[in-house]
């Protein structure tokens, strides 16, 4: 017996028990709209004897129930002796399935969090290595829940806000669950408000084609580009491809004021054509950065032999160069459609008509005091779901795009 | 010297350009043309224009040129034929304080309508009607009226006058254009006292916002750098803040953060934890005090920075987990047989061989948080000391109307992003190329 294992171990236990407590807590809490006081101390104290028993009963040659579930029953004895059978301090007649549930949760995650962190702790000594996979594991696991919840949380509470009605968000802003009583025209009231009242049909629309169209002016550019970059050679080569290279540091607003003035003066201010100019020029430094990356890795044989073989230039890159290099112009338009879609700045200064305001600038429209909190969040879903149905569909080809091309501001 | 070697030595590579070299050569400027063209319009062209205007005294409303606005109606009321009727043109110029040069009024008399008398600066050819009005002084205004009789075929038409519509020409000072320029827009901002604070919010934002995104990124890289069941999901999950549109992430912050609706608040006053709501995107600065210090905390722009952070982690989270994910394992496997401690791994071969990755992304990440709009202006808009110099630009701009001061406030952004850059490039690895 070590006093510094045992301290360790001790340690090991409660955070744990704090962790599952709080997070099961709070996510009870949103589930159910009740509000459940975890009792973080009561679940730290029962975390700890839990993990203390689980480590003796593993270490000790007694023949028996296994370790595990000796340390799962004394986890469940402690939390209910010590909240009073009440560990949500919430009553038990009040949504008593979820509470169970919780309970269940709880015991089973600090169990399995208590037996993995723990595998090959001892009460005896530890040396240095052993300690250290425990810091490790207990670190890790922290950073999984912490991280799952801060990704997670905000896009949770999107949806949820979104299929709320206004009553029920002003009466419990903590009631996050879905409420089906409602019905499904109910449930689904903000998302037909913004297509019938709001023109977001308009909005999707002229989205969808801003994003297309960036993504072929885009490609129409940057193709011969890259290829001139990446195949001929010619004096200047290397300045010239590090030029567009320097496009990434410019910002936005310093070009918005004077793109501003001219495009007034223009009559390009307030129209698609002017969105058409300016998307194109931010992209096609990043696309034809990516897409001359991608050329140079192709065997330049096979467009020699095209040459040879009598072709053009233009019918090499038309019918060996483009057919070879499909992933990467996937990847690329992808990425394009992407920041197109996801642009606000331009779209924001240059578009006042609503008839041709893109979604971003339609969602910025929502953010009045006029308009219901659950139009705001209905209207972010809306702008949201595209890009990442996208993103989950081809994200093989769009992780290629984001660490190739890694620009994005 | 032998004859043969006499050839050799002639035949050196060619020098200058070949026809063949010089056709690949136009064929290569000629694919890049476009790409050059519609960056120098749209990149390049502002730019120089930004320096333009920042000395210009250009307010918002002067983006919309002085004109005569002229509006032509009928006068008299004809009921039958040969009832006198009066074509009056009334005039203004639109602006308050410039005047309008070489104005010229153009249209056609309306069908049926005779006319007798023409105003004297008028001319009249046919049925085409030329008015030389000259110069015109800011707030003038002014009527020109052709007395006459109206036909049977005047009555017949619905209101024949609307079928050509008057067209006035002009010239006025554009100010965009003239050779007035001032120094004043940059006395403007540098002589208020936010100017500095601005600049100092900023560098805060900057380069706290770029190292919680590097150090989040590094630990989630750690997270998922074993494989496990569920990887590729939690990978997926992990970019979602980076790739969905800035507008949805932010407003979903201020909803989620809001001091009276807002979960967080009821989540934290509910259970105890604070007894009034925070309004974390509104209060400047939280005081409290630290040994008996009085201190503050600037708790909005601490939000916007974990905002930041929470968006950006996903960026390097990715470079980070490909570079170590190349990483050589043959060293891990000696360092353990060494007995080096897991944390020892991390701390003398993990890190030293990330160390490249990480001040790319560091460079690329601080210029790109440092040119950073969208984020902190849909947040707060710049309210509660969350004001960097990019939200400046847009408050003198656009908010305040004051182009030149905006473009001023542009072109320190542009002088200190050069900076930056020289500095990185003088002193940034060279072997990690991106």
């Amino acid at each position: 017996m070590r006093p510094g294992s045992i301290l360790l171990i001790a340690i090991t236990g409660l955070i744990w028990g704090v962790t599952a407590m709080v997070v099961i807590g709070v996510t009870l809490t949103l589930i159910t709209g009740e509000v459940a006081l975890p009792q973080a101390t009561a679940a730290g104290l029962a975390g700890l004897i839990a993990a203390l028993a689980l480590v003796w009963r593993q270490t000790a040659d007694i023949k028996g129930m296994p370790a595990w579930v000796l340390s799962a029953v004394v986890l469940t004895l402690v939390l209910l002796l010590g909240t009073f059978a009440a560990p949500f301090t919430l009553p038990l007649s009040n949504v008593p399935f979820w509470q169970l549930a919780g309970l269940l949760a709880f015991v089973a995650s600090v169990t399995a969090a208590n037996r993995v962190s723990l595998n090959g702790a001892t009460l005896g000594s530890m040396s240095r290595y052993e300690r250290e996979v425990i810091y490790i594991r207990i670190f890790k696991g922290i950073g999984f829940v912490v991280f799952t919840i801060i990704v997670a949380l905000p896009f949770y509470v999107m949806v949820m806000t979104s299929l709320k009605s206004q009553q029920a968000l002003l009466a419990n802003p903590l009631d996050l669950s879905i409420d089906l009583s409602q019905g499904f025209d109910g449930l689904f009231r903000s998302y037909v408000e913004l297509f019938t009242q709001f023109n977001f049909g308009r909005y999707l629309m002229v989205s969808a084609i801003v994003s297309v169209g960036t993504v072929i002016l885009t490609l129409l550019f940057s193709v011969p580009g890259a290829y001139a970059v990446s195949r001929l050679r010619f004096p200047g080569q290397a300045l010239l491809s590090r030029s567009v290279l320097l496009n990434y540091m410019v910002p936005a607003i310093v070009l918005v004021l004077p793109l501003y003035a001219v495009f007034s003066q223009l009559g390009l201010r307030n129209t698609l054509t002017g969105l058409l100019i300016v998307y194109p020029a931010t992209t096609i430094p990043v696309a034809l950065y990516m897409l001359q990356g991608y050329f140079r890795g192709l065997p330049s044989e096979l467009e020699e032999a095209g040459l040879m073989d009598g072709l053009s230039r233009l019918g090499v890159i038309m019918k060996i160069t483009l057919p070879l290099s499909l992933p990467a112009l996937a990847s690329v338009s992808l990425y394009v459609f992407m920041i197109a879609w996801n642009e606000f700045l331009f779209a924001f200064m240059f578009l006042d008509d609503p008839d041709i305001f893109t979604l971003s600038r339609g969602v910025v429209s929502l953010n009045s005091s006029e308009v219901p909190r659950q139009h705001l969040m209905a209207g972010a879903v809306i702008a949201t779901v595209p890009v990442l149905f996208i993103f989950l569909w081809f994200e093989r080809f769009l992780v290629q795009g984001l660490t190739a091309g890694s620009v994005k501001g | 010297m032998t004859a043969q070697d006499k050839t050799i030595a002639e035949r050196r590579p060619p020098k200058g350009i070949g026809p063949m070299q010089r056709r690949e050569m136009r064929l290569a400027y000629l694919m890049l043309a476009p790409t050059f063209l519609i960056i120098l319009a749209i990149v390049a062209g502002p730019l120089l224009a930004n320096f333009w205007i920042s000395f210009k005294p250009v307010q918002l409303a002067d983006l919309r040129p002085p004109s005569v606005l002229v509006n032509e109606r009928m006068r008299g009321n004809p009921e039958s034929a040969g009832d006198a009727a009066t074509l009056e043109y009334r005039m203004r110029n639109s602006s308050q304080d410039k005047e309008i040069r070489d104005v010229v009024l153009r249209d056609t008399l309306p069908d049926g309508f005779d006319v007798t008398s023409v105003p004297e600066v008028c001319s009249l050819q046919g049925a085409s009607i030329t008015c030389d009005i000259g110069t015109v002084p800011p707030k003038w205004r002014e009527r020109l009226r052709f007395e006459g009789t109206v036909t049977a075929a005047y009555l017949a038409a619905d209101r024949p006058e609307r079928a050509s519509i008057p067209e006035v020409s002009g010239d006025a000072d554009n100010v965009l254009t003239n050779l007035d320029f001032t120094f004043d827009n940059f006395v403007r901002i540098f002589d208020t006292d936010e100017f500095w604070s601005v600049l100092r919010v900023t560098f805060y934002y900057t380069i706290f916002g770029t190292a919680g995104a590097l150090v989040l990124g590094l630990f989630a890289a750690q997270l998922l750098n074993t494989t496990f069941k569920g990887r590729g999901f939690l990978r997926g999950l992990f970019l979602f803040p980076y790739v969905s549109p800035v507008i949805a992430v932010a407003f979903t912050w201020v909803v989620l953060f809001d001091p009276f609706s807002g979960t967080l608040n009821a989540l934290l006053t509910k259970m105890g934890v604070v007894a009034d709501p925070i309004n974390f995107f509104g209060q400047r600065a939280v005081e409290f005090s630290f040994f008996g210090i009085p201190m503050e905390f600037p708790l909005a722009l601490s939000t916007v920075i974990a905002f930041e952070a929470w968006r950006y982690f996903p960026l390097s989270f990715l470079f980070i987990l490909a570079r170590m994910q190349s990483l050589n394992t043959d060293i891990y496997e000696a360092a353990e047989m060494d007995g080096a401690t897991p944390l020892q791994q991390f701390w003398y071969l993990s890190l030293p061989q990330l160390m490249g990755i990480l001040s790319v992304l560091f460079l690329l990440r601080f210029i790109w948080t440092f040119n950073k709009f969208d984020d902190i202006f849909l947040l707060t808009g710049g309210n509660a000391g969350t004001r960097t110099l990019t939200v400046d630009v847009y408050e003198q701009g656009f908010a305040l109307s004051n182009l030149g001061a905006g473009a001023a406030v542009a072109v320190v952004i542009f002088v200190v992003l050069v900076t930056f850059a020289t500095l990185f490039l003088h002193f940034s690895p060279k072997e990690e190329g991106l």
